[in-house]
Formats: structure tokens, sequence, C-alpha cells
């Protein structure tokens, strides 16, 4: 089941995205990372930061957003905006069947 | 313009020093010359604040105005000088050092003095108290008591009022067996009734260890040459090496009584605090006797000064003081206690509303007589307290349902008894000061409630209104302002690192994510987890319980993110010291890995720039070095020089000292990155002078340790902690700094900030000469940090979580980070 106009697509074993952190994937030549919070609950967002290009699945990152590693922007996982600057877009992200699976 | 009146304070207690203040600020200082005599060899200072000055309570400075006061409001300070007479028909007073002085007005602010019951034992002569007796009224009383409690181990404390549970709780809490002795059936039996009494005593014996003695009263002190025991009048006897007696006070009247002042129980005034037998001389405090009353609480007393300062200074000459309402509000051995009025009921139509639940220490009880509230006490849980003191002042009427008198069933709560409290209701008794003085130090730009604590002092005695001075402060629309989060450590959680450190430690916080659950009101915060992660691991060493989000993603990897998503690694060099076959490995690594740039850093090491992340493991195994910590905040490396083995010069053998201070040191996480280096001479080849830490030579195996230096962003030279006998002490005083920046040094805050923060002179006082006794334990703390290291890239092997090195990359097409080709052209080649 996905959304009216977005594809989804299978990344593998939900286990490659540890809690707390982030993993990068390429989906169709887009660069997708993939977030799981403490609650386990998943998040995706562009994984590159509009500002320097810094890796955001390397960024530490709390219930509501990440920080990026470089320059220390944040990005809302509700809504991928940043308050100094332009924000990412956000990806409907789900596990089923132990399966990571975005939708694009 | 005519001369200035003279006015002579005889007294420098708290009376005399708040009658000043407040003829100070009704603009006095333009009309009288002041000059002060104290037979105290100090400023003013809180008497409130003596118990916590014994029980050795971490709290604010007890001084209530220092020396530096009265300098600027240009009064006269004669502290340690007794006024002896006053020869009120040539108007002036004579002193015990000869001085004869003028005076237009007077103030007398004499206080009292501990009462000492005639008792076999007690004196050695007319003057002298047998060794091992003290009073408690004064800050030498107090010194001199902590000073004996440190060789002797049990005491008797004469007199179970509030003044004698305050030193024996303060006692208590130097180890000492204490006895508390009480001629009557209840504690403290001015403020409570026999119910309320029994419970403080049941919390007194069961959870402060103090053995109380009622329906007593000692017989001798037992002296042998020094105190031995108390006998009672009973004949049994307590055994004891020290007795402290509470027994009451006395107004110190003397002064009236030689210069022909009436004297009852104290010197006589009329309602504009004036002697009744001179218009010139005024009397406040202690030693004054107001229709028939003499106060020994502090409260009396700030309504006293004002109406005295209204009349002396003309602001307002028809002020009276009309006697104050007995309330009181204190922390009593660390109990919280307040009492107003009557304890019981008196007539037949009183009302008495009673709770006591001993178990827990608490009891209240009200007396309503015709509607209104006459009396109140409350012990162990003073939450009412702002309501019934309202109540009680201003016969206001009360709830219907008399239990929401004791308790916040529908009567408003503290929070709302802040918002309807009148202007004029006093809020900390111990300061006098009034939500009204409260809120004007919001509306005149104090933001904080530590700032408003700072200008009006209130919360700074007994500490017990602190929760309702933050209410009222908040209220003001004060409340969280930013100077009070500047001290955080981390944003998420409003506490300091000192307070932060004692709460992880008191709950036993191993994690960051249980640090936020206990401790951060709106939990989980990506900004504080980095700072936290490293405190937890200062805190715990070993028993630190790493969860890999907590890290910064350098921390993580164990690797230094560049602007290109790449890693620099750079494997330890000790003191810069390396080897043929280590220089072969990494040339090896680096074609292998096809590494873009190999740089030598600052720090004596060798950069190898632009590595892949999912090359990371490979990289380390292929160099076979450990981790050179380049990445953390943490300590990096240590520079030296030559040393003695090659140098003309060199007084010292530099070269092993950085090398052995970075084996022991290596990778320890810290507020900011730590640099150091040693010289072996004072030519400071390795720039010792501007490092974190900093060694020199100085010749005969001595060598000067430097801290706070910088030579980044910041350039400070180094200030000398020490200069140490033995390249072993410097290891170790470089150790003993360490640890204490990293328990107390802010997150991010480099020493070239941290030094001067805290000032050299105390740290060489903390860490050099150990006043406060607290190197042992730094070094102790700093042992188990050292033991729990282990090469992080050991991790390489064995990755920590899936996908630990998992490629980020590849990303946008980046700005290249240009490679260099290696030659010495300084243009290098961008690809």
């Amino acid at each position: 089941m996905s959304a009216p106009g977005l594809t989804a697509h299978r990344l593998g074993p939900a286990s490659q995205v540890p809690v707390g952190e982030g993993r990068g994937f390429s989906v169709e030549g887009r660069q997708i990372a993939v977030f799981r919070l403490r609650d386990s609950s998943l998040r995706a967002l562009d994984a590159t930061c509009p500002h320097a290009g810094g890796p955001l699945a390397d960024g530490q990152l709390d219930a509501r957003k990440v920080v990026c590693p470089l320059h220390m922007r944040a990005y809302s996982f509700a809504d991928g905006s940043c308050p100094e600057g332009p924000g990412v877009a956000v990806h409907p992200v789900r596990e089923e069947a132990g399966e990571l699976v975005v939708e694009l | 313009m005519a001369a200035k009146e003279q006015l002579v304070v005889v007294g420098n207690g708290m009376a005399g020093a708040r009658a000043v203040e407040e003829i100070l600020a009704r603009g006095g200082a333009e009309r009288f010359a002041i000059t002060m005599f104290g037979d105290e060899p100090y400023g003013n200072y809180n008497r409130i604040m003596l118990s916590h000055v014994l029980a050795g309570d971490e709290s604010d400075d007890i001084y209530l105005n220092p020396l530096d006061w009265y300098r600027d409001n240009d009064i006269t300070l004669h502290a340690g000088v007794r006024v002896v007479r006053v020869d009120r028909f040539a108007r002036k007073v004579f002193s015990d050092d000869g001085q004869v002085l003028p005076y237009d007005r007077l103030i007398i602010a004499t206080g009292s003095r501990t009462f000492f019951p005639p008792m076999d034992g007690m004196w050695v002569d007319d003057r002298t108290l047998t060794p091992g007796v003290f009073g408690f009224r004064t800050l030498d009383d107090t010194t001199a008591m902590l000073d004996y409690a440190q060789d002797h181990s049990s005491a008797v404390v004469i007199g179970g009022g509030l003044l004698g549970l305050e030193a024996a709780y303060g006692l208590r809490k130097h180890g000492l067996d204490v006895h508390v002795v009480q001629g009557g059936a209840v504690l403290m039996s001015q403020q409570l009734d026999e119910e309320a009494g029994a419970i403080l005593r049941r919390i007194l014996e069961d959870e402060v260890g103090i053995t109380v003695h009622t329906g007593q009263r000692p017989a001798a002190i037992r002296s042998t040459g020094s105190v031995a025991g108390v006998v009672l009048k009973d004949g049994s006897a307590i055994d004891a090496d020290m007795v402290v007696v509470t027994a009451g006070i006395r107004p110190n009247v003397g002064l009236g009584v030689v210069s022909g002042l009436t004297v009852e129980r104290a010197i006589v005034v009329d309602d504009q605090m004036r002697s009744v037998d001179d218009p010139d001389i005024f009397v406040v405090g202690e030693c004054c006797q107001h229709r028939g009353e003499v106060y020994g609480l502090v409260a009396p007393l700030w309504e006293q000064a004002a109406v005295l300062a209204d009349v002396l200074t003309g602001a307002d000459p028809k002020a009276a003081y009309h006697g104050s309402r007995n309330a009181t509000k204190l922390k009593v051995a660390g109990v919280d206690v307040a009492q107003m009025g009557l304890k019981r009921p008196e007539k037949e139509d009183d009302e008495f509303v009673r709770f006591s639940e001993p178990r827990r220490g608490v009891y209240k009880s009200v007396v309503i007589r015709e509607g209104r509230l006459v009396g109140a006490t409350l012990v162990g849980e003073t939450d009412k307290v702002a309501f019934l003191t309202q109540s009680f002042d201003r016969g206001l009427p009360l709830p219907e349902e008399r239990v929401e008198l004791l308790f916040s069933l529908a009567g408003p709560s503290e929070a709302e008894g802040a918002a309807e409290m009148d202007d004029s209701v006093q809020v900390c008794n111990c300061n006098g000061v009034t939500k009204g003085d409260l809120c004007g130090a919001v509306a005149g730009g104090c933001g904080s409630v530590a700032e408003v604590m700072a200008a009006t002092r209130a919360g700074k005695g007994c500490g017990s209104c602190k929760s309702l001075v933050a209410q009222i402060v908040e209220w003001a629309g004060g409340s969280s302002a930013p100077d009070e989060s500047a001290s955080w450590y981390v944003p998420a959680i409003p506490l300091d690192k000192p307070t932060l450190i004692e709460a992880i430690r008191a709950r036993g916080l191993r994690s960051v994510s249980s640090v936020f659950a206990a401790l951060a009101p709106d939990g989980e915060d990506a900004g504080s987890k980095m700072a936290l992660s490293s405190l937890l691991t200062v805190i715990w060493a070993g028993e630190y319980v790493d969860e890999r989000d907590a890290r910064y993603i350098n921390d993580r990897v164990h690797a230094n993110i560049q602007r290109d998503g790449t890693f620099s690694v750079v494997p330890r060099m000790s003191g810069g010291v390396t080897t043929a076959a280590e220089l072969r490995r990494i040339a090896d690594t680096a074609d292998r890995f096809e590494i873009p740039m190999i740089k030598v850093t600052g720090g004596q090491r060798i950069d190898l720039l632009g590595v892949r992340k999912e090359d990371l493991p490979a990289v380390w195994e292929s160099l076979d070095m450990p981790s050179g910590y380049a990445y953390g905040k943490s300590m990096r490396t240590v520079k030296t020089c030559v040393g003695t083995d090659f140098c003309r010069y060199g007084l010292g053998d530099s070269t092993q000292l950085g090398i052995d201070i970075e084996e022991r040191y290596k990778g320890l996480e810290s507020p900011a990155k730590l640099k150091l280096a040693v010289a072996g001479c004072p030519r400071n080849c390795s720039e010792a002078l501007v490092k974190d830490i900093g060694i020199v030579a100085v010749g005969d195996d001595r060598w000067d340790v430097l801290v706070g230096g910088a030579a980044g962003a910041s350039v400070r030279q180094g200030d000398v902690l020490a200069t140490v006998d033995g390249r072993d002490e410097a290891l170790r005083l470089t150790g003993v700094f360490m640890q204490y920046y990293r328990e107390n040094g802010r997150w991010l805050e480099r020493t070239y900030d941290f030094v001067p923060r805290v000032g050299v002179d105390e740290l060489r006082a903390l860490l050099v000469e150990d006043r406060d006794g607290i190197v042992a334990g730094l070094e102790e703390r700093m042992q188990a940090a050292v033991d729990a290291y282990r090469d992080p890239w050991l991790e390489g092997r064995e990755p920590a979580t899936e996908g630990q090195f998992h490629d980020s990359l590849p990303l946008i097409p980046l700005p290249q980070v240009p490679i260099r080709d290696g030659s010495s052209s300084p243009a290098g080649v961008a690809r």
C-alpha cells in the first residue's frame, strides 16, 4: 500500500538502522537517510544537508529532529524544516515483515 | 550647606546594620556622617546562617555587608571595638580603645548574648569558660566549635530550643554523638505544643540520630581540665567531651544601664523606637523592649528598623511600631517548621483543627477564634504557610471547610497564593523581604530567581522560602531568564554541572537515555547528547552504559568527519616520537587505500585525510597503531622537544615525560580538547607556554606546570600552577588538574576560559595545597578513568552496531577537497 503517486521501495533488513541512529540509502538515484528513534519508530529524510552537503544519516537525533554533523543545523522529522535555512523533504517509511520500506 | 550630623551606631549585628541600610535607603547619607562600632572584628553577617556554617552546608556567603559596603557608603566602621559608656549630656560615646566620639543621634543595637546558667564546672575563672564549653551566638563561637569538634567525639547540648537543635544537628553532621538536654517536656516549647514537639523529637532521634533527654536539668559540668561530661539533677551523668549552652539569651543592656537609660528586661523604647529617656537615642533589635515585649527572632527587627529609619531621617516622622505578631517560619535541623500565634486553644469557644502523621513527620494545627485565624503550627510540610500567614496577619475570612487551611484541597495552592498575596506580606523572614520587594526587583530588571535573590537576599537565610520566592518571581514576570540557563551544563536539563553530577550519582544514572528520562523536563534532546555522554564517561568511567546514539559521529567511528563526509585518521604517536617501521606502515596504508592527503599536524603526528567511512576499520588494522583521538573532546596529544638525549641545552628529559603523560592520560574525555606540551628548557621549543597544560623543565629535575594557555582562536600564556620537584610529581599534578577540569569545566569550555574563571590562585589552593582535601578523590577517579581505557580502534574488528561503518556517501557532488600532489609545490593541484 502506497500513498497515491508514490512508489514503495524495499531497502532490506530493518536491523540495518540501530536505535537512535541513521543510515544512508540510495533509492532511484536519490540519497535517503532513514532514522530509528529511541521509541523504535522510523523516519526518513533526504540524506544531504542543503547547507553544505553534510551527511544527515551521521547526525545525532531526538524525537523531533536530526542535527547535521558538520555545522549543527537541525531538521524537523515532522516537516523537514530547518530554523536556519532551507529544509529537506520528508518521506514515508515503515517496517514491513522485517524490511525497511520507504515511499518516494 | 550645614555640616552633616554625627550618627553613631553601637552594634554592627543584623539590627544595627539593617537600621543603617534603611537609613541609607531614605537618603540618610546626605544628612548624616555615620560611624559604627561592633565588638566582633568582622563586617556584618547573618547570624541565622551560623547553623549552616556549623552544619558545613554549602551556602552563600554568610556576610550581609562585607567591609567594602562600609567604605562604599562612607561609613566609618570600628570593628572589634566596644563602646563602654555614653555621656548623654555631653553627647559623647566612649569606647574601650580610648576613643571619645561626639554624636548628634545615637542608635543602640547591642543585641543579646548567650545566657550561661550558673553551674559547677562551667567556668575556669570569671571570664574563661572551661575548655570544651561553648555558646552558639557568634561566628567565633561557631568556628571554635567546628575546630573543637574535629578531634572530639561527643557533645551535650543544654537547651532544646531552636538554637540548641541547630547546634545538635550541626555537630551530628560532623559525626559527633550528640545529646540534647531539655528542662521541659517539649522541644522548641516556645513554638511547638506537645504533639508537634514529639513529632520533631521522633525525626531528630530516628532520622538524625540525636539522643534527646526531656524533663532533665543539668546540675554540673564534669571537668578534668576540659569537659568530661554533664551530671544531671537526678544524679545520672552523660559522658561527653564538649558542651554547648543554648539555654536562652540575655539582652545586652549594660550600656543602657551605665548610661542612665530606663532598663527593664531590655532598654525601654516608645513606638518611634526611641529610648523613653532621650529622644536622640534610638534602640533596635533584641536589646530593646517595646510595650513589654522583647523579641528574640529576626522578623520583628526588620519592622523596627524601618520605623526607626522613617523617624530618624524624617521620611515619615509619624511612623510607629506597634509590635510584631509572633510568626516564624524556619528550617530546624533539616525540618521545615512554621508557627504563628497560639499553639493551643485558650478559650472554650476556640476552634482547634489538627492533623498529625507521626510516621511521616508531619503535624499541622490551626486555632480559630470568632472566625479568624489566631494560631497555626506546621511541622514537616509548610506548603500552606503563605496563605496562613496572610489570614493570620490580616484576619481574612476563612474557608468554611476548615481542613482547607491545612491542605490544598480547594484553597489556594502555594502558586495561587503567590498571586493573591498582598505586597506587604513578608516572604523571607530571615532577611525581611516582602512580596513587594521581590516584585520591585523584577520590575527593576532582575530577570531570574537567582538575580532576585542576589538583589534582595530573599532565600539566603534558612532557605525555607526559596520555592515561594521562585513562584513570586515567576508570577511577577521574571521566570526562566537566559542567565540561568547559561549556567546549565546542557540545554535540556536545568542544572549546572556540579548539581547535575550530584543528581546523576545520587540516582545512579548510567546511560544518556536514563538521564533524559529522569532529569530533562522535555525529554531527549539531540543537542545535549554529546555533552552528556562525555560527562557520564567522566562520572562512571568503566561503568558507563554506552548508548551509541548518544555519541557524536566522530566518537561513533573514532575519526574526524571532514567537510566532504570523509574522515581523517590520526594514529597515536606519543610525544611525537615515531619509528621507521611505523612510518613504513603509514606509507603502505596510504598507498593501499589511496589516501588523498598525508599531512604532519600541529600536534607532532601524521594525519591521513580523506578516508571513506567504510574503509576505517581496514585502515586501522593496516596501520596497527592505536587511536590518537584527533576527533574527540578529549586529551589529544603531548608535544615534546628533544629534551636531554640530543639537545645541547636540555635541562630535563621532556621527551620521555611527554610520552609518559600521553600514554597515561590518552583519550580521556574532557569538556573540550586538551593539547599538552613538555619543554626541556625555558626556550620552549615545544610551545609549552601556550598549551592547555604545559610543562617546562627549569633544572635539577624541577618543572613548571602551566595551565590555561592557548595559541588558537585565543592566544594566552598559561598560568604557573606550581613548580614541582621531580617528573613524577609533574605527571601526577597534570592528572589532578585534568580530573578537576573534567569534573568542573563547562561543556566546550577550553582551559583558557576555565582557568581564569576559577582563578589560578583558587586552583593552586585546591589542587596544589589541597585546601579542601579533594586531591585524593581526584587522583582516585583519574586512576579509575585511566584503568577503563580501551583503544577504540580495536572496535573495527567487531563493529559496535550493525552498519557502524556503513557508507553515508556518495552524497551530492561535493565541493571537492583539493588533492595535493605530494610534491612540495605550494600550489598543489586541484582535481
